[in-house]
């Protein structure tokens, strides 16, 4: 690991509120007649890729999109259920653009850009009435007026939501305006399809191949630039949130093609998910954390009690841990600082539930008050379906007997390195939305990952698309040797996963052991001691991966088999870049927990003079011996402080 | 909990199709799509081909699962997509046949998989505000009052599964429809399209599902629950345009 040049984001100077305005000004455009003449890949149709397709579509361009799904409409997004933030202040409580912002760069415990996060906070109200009109159904007051929560750690009500399935409405939102472009012609879209690689041509971004997944043919298609919104990795750990063909294959591809990779120790554990049931369990499901705005945390005082129904234990022998530890929070501390109270608590043996490897993981989200003080009615309006979905998992009914939970991985903050335009190292290579990092900084905070796919969809990809498709030539049709050089690296590494030398497991067994080797090691709390064996494990397990790899079948066809053992070889690869990005931040910030960076009474501490940067890594042809690139990061409106929610 | 499966397998849509038969041990607390993995780890092992089948969110909201299962699309348990059937749920059964949607609109791609791309097309044809990025006034311009907000809503929970139109037996898509017609045309918003419901009708017959003659069989089935009552407003509004 050598370090050179520090990386430029190349954000604009001058007074925080105007520097987007200002920038916009100064981006090139190209003219109405113009655009038909360019051609933009999108790849991934979830909230940002349906938004920035169907955005760019409308201007002119001629998009194609690209997605493993059946349907645009089944695209991850469509899982998120809490809510979408907005500075609307439409409760006179004091909210602003700057108050946003703020607690983003706060919530995300000062590791994201200024610039970016008052982009973010600047562009979220214009989100909210582009989804008004396009019919999104958010939750209205008796006055016709859009509601709004308070949502996870934040002290204002700035949160729209649609009941708990606000990601569903706005993607459907989203999947709607560009299945308007697809009928008009300006967007050609295949689904079913996975790219498997990247085509850069004269050291631009030109281009992918693709598989057809019905088919199993490889094929290319080139344009003019290419924008990846294939979202996150969270599951690298095997078990998370994500949906089961959630992976990290287009992003990785490309990051072996030179784009740098940003922070990919940075993910994020959320608090409420239902606990794991068994060893073999395929998944695990979110609670929204807007249940924490009327359920309790606690857990029993007396590891005795942890076997005993909870409605028989008393007041006085339930811990209350998150009121005790934090009395101005309480149980709306952020994610981070939640998840790790529930690991400790569990780890001191007062967890609750089935047990799993010998302990009991989960603590209590209790009701029982809430129905009290507001009747069930209103608990029953405001969490139904989220009631509905717990017992329908667990078989127990969460208004009569409290909900159990635990954390789970769930939103990974790191993903390819972006600079201001949203444009990665690699030259006309965007990413945008869970794919790339850009806005979180160590910690996302509630209701702003819909933002953020949406914003950068929307809005800010059609504009700096523009600016960069100005200043190209289009790209002549003709044969290009760099593309059938992806062709045929496409094919052999299909090939290699069909043809192991010694085929015995399956892809989903090196998944399982992947998962368990970075949720043990790299999870809520990390050690250098962990983080080095896991590495090492993970080095073992990638050969034994490549050794004795079973897939049944053939490339030539639809095969699920193949489809993820080629996940799984990726997760394999950056599963060991996020141990050596853990291994390498010595300090805590936000979810990144590193036990020897701990204050004395447990709480993060971080090392701005140290570690004030952003840590982006550079795939230099050996997937162990990655470079490290550093972009500091400058404070000029806010001042560092320490997180405290005490 | 022992379980005798019959699987339908079909390697490509013009293959001819058939049960092929399993038997599994398998945990009451497994859901249904984590006994077909086990049951395809276990043929992979084997040396032989996994059952192909789709799934995503394992949550009930992506849409992805469609399998039919004893005769009933979704499974037993009502309100519930695939994934969220849990064996629990069949403890008196020891012997299950697990099939694909079955409809000429939605071609069998291989064993449990289906095509439903008619259904992306339906929505293409109509199913949509159509408001440019940027050009939306401020959101709070237009009060929506709360009814007319939540029955929208729930027209709009619709998951795209199909399962209404696997159960029917005109395999129609009438109720997947009439949700995004209720969904749209209710808020003041979606009202200037009057045309919408002839245009989405018009696409549904084109590709090939039947038409409705009130079985209800789609919202006794449907995961999301969404009612017949959205075929009502769709009719009034496709006889008002």
């Amino acid at each position: 690991m050598t370090e050179e040049q520090p990386l430029d984001s190349f954000s604009p100077k001058g007074p925080l509120e105007q520097r987007w305005t200002q920038h916009k000004y100064n981006l090139r455009v190209v003219s109405p007649a113009n655009r038909k003449r360019y051609r933009v890949i999108v790849v991934g149709t979830g909230l940002a890729g349906a938004s920035a397709a169907a955005s760019l579509a409308e201007m002119g361009y001629q998009v194609k999109t690209f997605c493993y799904q059946d349907s645009p409409r089944r695209a991850h997004s469509i899982a998120a259920q809490g809510g979408i933030n907005a500075a609307k202040n439409y409760h006179n409580d004091g909210d602003s653009v700057w108050r946003l912002f703020y607690d983003m760069i706060k919530g995300g415990d000062f590791r994201a850009r200024e610039s970016n996060v008052f982009r973010l906070a600047e562009l979220s109200t214009s989100i909210i009435d582009q989804a008004v009109a396009q019919g999104v159904p958010f939750a209205r007051e008796y006055s016709g007026y859009l509601a709004n929560r308070s949502f996870g750690g934040a002290q204002v009500s700035r949160t729209f939501y649609a009941r708990g399935q606000t990601g569903q409405q706005l993607l459907l939102g989203a999947y709607q305006a560009m299945s308007r472009q697809v009928a008009e012609g300006h967007i050609e879209h295949f689904s079913r399809c996975e790219m498997q690689d990247l085509i850069k041509i004269d050291g631009k971004a030109k281009g992918i191949v693709v598989r057809d997944l019905l088919t199993g043919e490889l094929s290319s298609h080139l344009a003019d630039c290419v924008v990846l919104c294939t979202g996150g990795y969270g599951n690298a750990f095997y078990l998370s949130t994500n949906a089961k063909g959630c992976n990290t294959s287009a992003i990785w591809r490309a990051h072996k093609h030179g784009a740098l990779f940003a922070n990919p120790c940075f993910t994020q554990i959320h608090p409420t998910c239902i606990p794991q049931h068994g060893e073999l369990q395929s998944k695990l499901t979110l609670m929204s954390e807007s249940l924490r705005n009327d359920g309790r945390i606690w857990a029993p005082k007396n590891p005795a009690d942890c076997g005993r129904d909870p409605r028989k234990i008393p007041e006085q022998d339930r811990d209350y841990f998150l009121e005790r530890m934090y009395p101005a929070f309480g149980n709306l501390v952020p994610r981070d600082i939640a998840s790790r109270a529930v690991k400790h608590i569990c780890d001191d043996g007062r967890g609750v539930g089935h047990e799993i490897n010998g302990q009991k993981l989960g603590v209590y989200l209790d009701f029982a008050d809430a129905i009290k003080e507001q009747g069930a009615d209103v608990i029953n309006e405001k969490y139904g379906n989220l009631f509905d979905m717990y017992q329908r998992i667990t078989s127990e009914d969460p208004t009569q007997q409290p909900m159990r939970i635990y954390p789970a991985v769930h939103y990974t903050m790191g993903g390819l390195w972006v600079d201001y335009n949203l444009m990665t190292s690699v030259d006309g290579l965007f990413a945008g939305g869970e794919a790339n990092f850009s806005d979180h900084g160590a910690n996302r905070l509630g209701a702003s990952a819909l933002m953020q796919g949406l914003a950068d969809g929307y809005f800010i990809l059609p504009t700096t698309v523009s600016d960069y498709l100005a200043r190209q030539t289009p790209l002549e049709d003709k044969d290009y040797p760099e593309v059938q050089q992806a062709m045929n690296y496409s094919q052999s590494r299909l090939d290699r996963l069909l043809n192991a030398p010694e085929p015995k497991q399956t892809p989903d067994y090196f998944h399982r052991r992947l998962g368990k080797i970075l949720w043990d090691h790299c999870g809520m709390a990390r050690n250098e001691f962990d983080l080095k064996q896991a590495i090492e494990d993970i080095q073992q397990l990638r050969e034994q991966f490549w050794r004795e790899i079973k897939v049944s079948g053939n490339d030539k066809q639809l095969n699920q088999t193949l489809e993820r053992a080629g996940r799984v070889a990726d997760f394999m690869e950056l599963g060991e870049l996020m141990c050596i990005d853990a291994l390498s931040r010595e300090e805590s910030c936000g979810c990144h927990a590193r036990v020897e960076h701990l204050t004395a009474n447990g709480e993060v501490q971080r090392h701005d003079n140290d570690f004030g940067f952003v840590s982006a890594w550079q795939f230099t042809g050996d997937v162990v011996q990655p470079k490290l690139v550093k972009e500091p990061l400058h404070f000029d409106f806010v001042s560092p402080g320490i997180r405290n929610y005490q | 909990m022992k379980f005798i499966l019959h699987i339908w397998r079909q390697a490509n849509p013009q293959a001819k199709g058939f049960f092929e038969k399993h038997e599994l041990e398998v945990e009451a607390e497994s859901s249904f799509l984590e006994m077909l993995d086990a049951l395809n780890e276990r043929l992979i092992t084997l040396g032989k081909e996994a059952i192909v089948f789709d799934h995503d969110c394992r949550e009930g909201i992506c849409g992805s699962c469609s399998l039919v299962i004893n005769g009933e699309p979704h499974g037993r348990h009502r309100a519930t997509t695939t994934c969220q059937q849990y064996m629990r749920d069949y403890q008196d059964q020891n012997e299950l046949w697990i099939e694909p949607w079955r409809a000429t609109a939605f071609p069998v791609i291989k064993d449990l998989m289906v095509d439903r791309s008619a259904f992306d097309r339906i929505i293409q044809a109509g199913g949509y505000i159509p408001v440019r990025t940027g050009a939306a006034p401020e959101a709070n311009t237009q009060p929506v009052a709360k009814p007319v907000a939540d029955k929208a809503f729930d027209a709009a929970t619709c998951i795209g599964c199909g399962a209404c139109v696997a159960v029917c037996p005109n395999a129609s898509a009438t109720l997947f429809i009439a949700a995004k017609v209720s969904h749209l045309s209710s808020l003041p918003q979606g009202q200037l399209d009057h045309k919408r419901p002839a245009k989405m009708l018009a696409k549904m017959e084109a590709e090939g599902f039947g038409s409705c003659s009130n079985y209800r069989e789609c919202e006794r089935v449907c995961p999301k629950q969404i009612r017949t009552d959205t075929i009502v407003t769709m009719n009034k509004l496709l006889y008002q345009s």
